[in-house]
């Protein structure tokens, strides 16, 4: 299967790659912008998941749709919609949290100044590698697709790394269950056992009424 | 996947498959085996810490082990950091039982997550790779945050659970862009490859990515300013899991630290190693000055293992990694046995931790005065304690490599130092005593008390023999 990139470079106007990765990072950018500086928290999240598909379409221009998937099925579908989950239940007034942003204001913006300051200072010193300013990719040694590529060293090469990262989520689950389980103690369970050895006889009792007299 | 280089691996199956075990046991059979599950946690950390100590036994100093795809690469090295983080996890497990079921925390998820944190750090010590590296570095993390809160029922100890975890997800963070960038500039992720690209070609941009590694490693082993979590974390951590904090991941992140430093990015070492005598002074400095208006034990003690760091990291910083390892071998001693001291005092089911409740505590209970007057002593650095010829060792290594600015800075830190273990001294010895302990019913707490401040004295008949070691197992680390 070819690459998506490879689609759209072949596709009549080769302009439109381009185009669309304005499209996305122009996108991309004011979503971030958003995410800070929307009033609403909920927005923000809402926000945040735009981003993020607007990162998946970047990585599928790349011709990375493994990751730009993983993106999608894993941020969208997992972090975002636990982020919406905390913002909606924990009760913040975000208005309180802003309000240190105008008396903090200066020391940020020194902070930024000086990285500011060190990006430029390093960017002044960099000596660029042959080739890297044509926009050298790495080279690709086979044609088969990055997802086919990850399938094909993930178990083999990359077998104790993987098992590892079971180990981790494993510690994870463990965690997870230390810090909330707890043992309920009035739950009221169906007794399937009991219920079925009951008899007529021990429950039931027949009393012969007179009339006019009740029980 | 031949068996001899699966064999590199063994101490971490063996880990992985005990911790397992034990957790199924303990899923299965509830908290009433809480007991025996610990117990049987620490033999197996003693088990695979002996078997480790026979493979040492006898081995040319130059042994090394490639593991398997070469992810892991075992030599002396990182078996003797593992001997030392092995040793020490059984010792502060043994320190837990008592605290944990006073507090009615006594569940076998302690000892398992113990056993991974372990297993973790065993994995970024072998590491060759970073993507082991950080799988190993993670999953021990991962292990510390749940520790850190585990007394889920205090405020205290879920803050401080919070407080690690963020924070340690941002050192996570850091480590994983500089480990991306060093990708990026190298081509590989393999320790041996990145040290052969750099010694071609230097470039810029991995050292900008050691940097963001460099910055996470110091996190956490908490050099300053990477600090800020430390008193807060050891505060508010259950003691036993402080006293944990305050030893083991400490030996770990330093043995990943040397192994990052003198492994990949020993091409580079001109252009880090200007940088460790800086963070070392700031470091000795600030756990020297900070501490002295705590008035918590364990605050205390946060700021002290600080300081200690920065003489540690002095060694480093002299270009000497055997001053680190012994350094480090005998803080663990003193500080396990300082730990030990703190949880045996508690009133009224109540812990203390605050240092006017040591008051008096020569006339109540000397021998334990006594005990703790020897590890302050030997924290402080007075002869003929064992902790005097550490930081000597130190302070030598550090003369020898010029840095005589160095270790008059660590001469002046460990005088401030010396002010709030001599504090600790006089209230124990000089104040009036307030009321009774309980009665100390813990012989697990009352042993390790006894044999760390024995150590402290005998240490001196000791320090040679694990220079010795120290001297064999950097041979191949710098070579």
């Amino acid at each position: 299967m070819e690459t998506f990139l490879a689609y759209l470079n072949e596709a009549p106007g080769t302009v439109l790659p381009g185009l669309m990765f304005y499209v996305l990072a122009i996108v991309l950018l004011y979503a971030g912008v958003m995410v800070i500086t929307a009033r609403n928290p909920v927005h923000s999240v809402l926000f945040l998941i735009l981003a993020f598909f607007n990162a998946a379409g970047l990585f599928l221009l790349l011709g990375a749709e493994f990751i730009a998937m993983l993106l999608v099925i894993v941020y969208v579908g997992a972090v975002a919609v636990l982020f919406l989950f905390v913002v909606m239940m924990l009760d913040i007034d975000f208005e309180q949290l802003r309000k240190g942003f105008v008396r903090n204001l200066p020391l940020g913006l020194l902070a930024g100044v000086v990285l500011a300051a060190q990006g430029i200072m390093f960017a002044i010193s960099w000596s660029f590698a042959e080739g890297a300013k044509e926009g050298k990719g790495p080279t690709v040694l086979s044609s088969a697709t990055n997802t086919e590529q990850i399938g094909q060293v993930l178990y083999t090469h990359y077998m104790l790394p993987f098992q590892v990262a079971g180990l981790v989520l494993l510690v994870a689950m463990i965690g997870a269950i230390v810090l909330t389980h707890r043992g309920n103690t009035g739950v009221k369970r169906q007794k399937v056992a009991a219920q079925n050895s009951r008899r007529p006889a021990d429950v039931l009792k027949l009393n012969s009424v007179n009339p006019g007299e009740g029980v | 996947m031949d068996l001899l280089s699966l064999s590199t691996l063994l101490p971490e199956i063996t880990l992985t498959l005990a911790a397992l075990l034990l957790l199924m046991v303990g899923v299965f059979m509830g908290d009433r085996v809480t007991n025996a599950v610990t117990q049987f946690a620490v033999l197996a950390l003693l088990l695979v810490a002996a078997a480790l100590g026979a493979t040492m036994w006898g081995v040319e100093a130059d042994f090394h082990l490639t593991g398997p795809q070469g992810f892991v690469d075992v030599s002396l090295f990182t078996s003797l950091i593992k001997l030392m983080v092995l040793i020490t996890a059984a010792g502060a497990l043994l320190l837990a039982t008592g605290y944990l079921r006073r507090e009615e925390i006594y569940k076998p998820e302690y000892a398992v997550l113990v056993l991974l944190a372990v297993t973790g750090m065993c994995l970024m010590l072998s590491a060759s790779n970073f993507l082991m590296l950080y799988m190993g570095l993670e999953m021990q993390s991962l292990c510390l945050y749940v520790l850190a809160a585990f007394r889920r029922d205090a405020t205290r100890a879920t803050e401080a659970g919070l407080k690690y975890f963020v924070l340690g997800a941002l050192a996570s963070g850091l480590l994983l862009y500089g480990i991306s960038l060093v990708y990026g500039f190298t081509g590989s992720l393999s320790f041996a490859e990145v040290a052969t690209a750099l010694s071609q070609d230097s470039s810029r941009g991995a050292l900008v990515g050691f940097g963001f590694i460099l910055v996470a490693l110091l996190f956490k082993v908490s050099v300053a300013p990477f600090h800020m979590w430390v008193p807060d974390v050891y505060e508010g951590a259950p003691t036993p899991v402080t006293a944990f904090f305050s030893v083991v991941p400490k030996i770990a992140a330093f043995g990943l630290l040397m192994k990052v430093c003198y492994g990949p990015f020993a091409p580079l070492q001109d252009k880090w190693l200007w940088l460790l005598p800086v963070l070392a002074a700031i470091t000795m400095l600030w756990g020297a000055i900070a501490a002295i208006g705590q008035t918590n034990l364990k605050r205390l003690l946060a700021y002290s293992s600080i300081g200690h760091v920065g003489f540690a990291l002095m060694g480093l910083a002299a270009n000497d990694p055997r001053s680190v390892i012994v350094y480090l071998a005998f803080y663990a001693v003193m500080s396990l046995g300082v730990f030990a001291v703190l949880l045996l005092m508690h009133r009224d089911e109540r812990m203390l931790e605050t240092i006017d409740d040591l008051a008096g505590l020569s006339r109540v209970h000397p021998g334990l005065a006594a005990a703790m007057a020897i590890l302050m002593f030997s924290m402080a650095g007075i002869p003929p304690l064992v902790g005097f010829f550490t930081k000597l060792y130190v302070f030598v290594a550090a003369v020898q490599a010029d840095l005589i600015w160095l270790a008059v800075i660590g001469a002046v830190a460990s005088v401030v130092g010396a002010y709030y273990y001599l504090n600790v001294i006089k209230v124990m010895y000089f104040d009036e005593p307030v009321a009774k302990y309980d009665r100390f019913t813990d012989g697990n707490l009352t042993g390790t008390v006894t044999a760390m401040a024995v150590l402290s004295v005998a240490g001196l008949l000791l320090i040679a023999p694990v220079v010795m070691l120290a001297q064999y197992a950097v041979h191949l680390l710098k070579p």
